[in-house]
């Protein structure tokens, strides 16, 4: 008995091993389409893969010819990377008439001072506020609890030195605010020197 | 903090050169706009289109210091950045009215005293391009829509939880206790760190932490508001976050 379950269940899992190697790309486009669409936040190629039985490299190129599908097609939609994962929204070019629809405006700009100061974060994380303070000349104080409320920015734990500052660095949310795929995609530092230097 | 400002006001400015009422109210718009001394420096450097790598600093130093009279009436803890920036530029000025040692050898970058100021303004102003880059970027970004949530029992099930909702569940289990009538004999003293010990202890056990239970196992005032500390430390320091299921339900600690 327990034997002919056991041949039982290895039969189903190799009917659904079969079925897996079945897929064929354009389906595995469109499950991967379908979860970054259900998706609330963006959704990474690691967890699609994980959740169809696909290889990550598979769901990545998937992704990508989703993608350059997209972008031929032209339309209201976009499909992007952004904070470590995929995302359909809007195209750019038509907020005008969205935000007619939707009866908003563009949120509260965030102050010069906060905008320094997460830019320092951003660049140096992790980093202390005498830190900062270094590089901004001015207390950073109260564009530092801003940028907390708007979880832009995380507590990193203490720096091991004399008072043991907290240390900043950036969010998941900021990523996603800031339209970046990741750290990395931010331009590098010394790509302002030379344009100051221009 | 005023009177110290006065004080600068009175010696560094002795000059009678005042600035007329008119142009003081947009000077004072001017000054809120920017975000720090350095910003102020940079964009009187750029004013008087001098080089930074050779700031007039006695020309920049009278016009910084000609803002500083109207920062008086600004935010005194901005106010106080920006004095320390006056005597600094103040310093270099003296600095370079000093006579040079003709036997010494001719002057290199090092000695010059406006170096350390220059190597400041030009990291500060990566930093403020950088900036203005996040500025454009954000506006990019409001221009894109995204789908509305989609209503889904995960997306309920979980409400992030706040240090107020925590002090209010702390405040109902400090009142429950008031009402039980104990003797304090002996006061047992449990040390942050045990605290913090005890809750780790315990969520390496379980997957999550009822607060309350845990608040309730507790015996004197002296230990809740221990546990109430640690818990608040665990979750700044640690990977940890505070659950709440449903609006004013129990909140847990769970590990992210």
């Amino acid at each position: 008995m327990t034997e002919k379950v056991t041949t039982e269940s290895a039969k189903l899992t190799e009917i659904a091993e079969a079925n897996r190697q079945c897929r064929t790309a354009a389906e595995i486009m469109a499950v991967a389409e379908a979860l970054v669409f259900v998706s609330d936040e963006p959704i990474s190629a690691k967890a699609i893969s994980e959740i169809i039985g696909e290889d990550k490299e598979t769901v990545l190129a998937a992704l990508e010819a989703l993608k350059r599908e997209y972008d031929e097609r032209q339309g209201g939609l976009q499909l992007r990377e952004i904070a470590g994962g995929w995302q359909i929204a809007t195209r750019t070019e038509l907020h005008e008439d969205i935000r007619k629809y939707l009866k908003t405006r563009p949120s509260a700009k965030l102050s010069l001072a906060a905008l320094e100061t997460l830019a320092v974060i951003a660049y140096k994380q992790p980093v202390t506020v005498p830190e900062i303070l270094e590089i901004r000349g001015v207390q950073s104080a109260s564009a530092i609890r801003t940028l907390l409320e708007k979880r832009l920015i995380v507590t990193k734990g203490h720096k091991e030195t004399v008072g043991r500052p907290m240390q900043y660095g950036t969010s998941k949310e900021f990523l996603i605010q800031f339209g970046l795929k990741d750290l990395s995609d931010l331009p590098s530092i010394e790509d302002f020197e030379d344009l100051i230097n221009q | 903090m005023e009177s110290s400002a006065e004080q600068f006001a009175f010696d560094f400015t002795s000059e009678t050169a005042e600035i007329i009422p008119g142009e003081r109210d947009e000077l004072r718009i001017r000054l809120g706009q920017f975000a720090g001394p350095l910003d102020l420096l940079l964009y009187l450097i750029k004013q008087e289109q001098a080089n930074i790598f050779d700031i007039p600093i006695a020309k920049i130093t009278d016009e910084y210091l000609k803002y500083i009279r109207i920062m008086k009436r600004l935010d005194v803890s901005v106010a106080a950045d920006f004095l320390v920036m006056a005597a600094t530029l103040i310093e270099i000025k003296s600095k370079m009215l000093l006579p040079r040692d003709s036997s010494a050898e001719p002057e290199t970058a090092v000695d010059d005293p406006r170096k350390e100021l220059v190597d400041q303004l030009l990291e500060y102003e990566k930093f403020k391009s950088a900036a203005q880059m996040l500025y454009e970027r954000s506006t990019i970004e409001k221009a894109v829509f995204r789908r509305g949530r989609i209503e889904t029992d995960d997306a309920n099930a979980e409400i992030n939880a706040t240090v107020f909702d925590l002090l209010t569940v702390f405040q109902k289990i400090l009142l429950r206790h008031k009402k039980q009538v104990k003797m304090e004999i002996e006061r047992e003293e449990v040390s942050l760190a045990e605290m913090i010990d005890r809750i780790q202890s315990k969520l390496s056990a379980l997957q999550e932490l009822n607060l309350i239970d845990f608040f309730s196992e507790l015996n004197t005032r002296r230990e809740l508001v221990t546990a109430f500390i640690a818990v608040l430390e665990i979750v700044r320091t640690q990977d940890l976050r505070l659950i709440q299921k449903q609006t004013f339900g129990d909140i847990y600690l769970r590990r992210v």
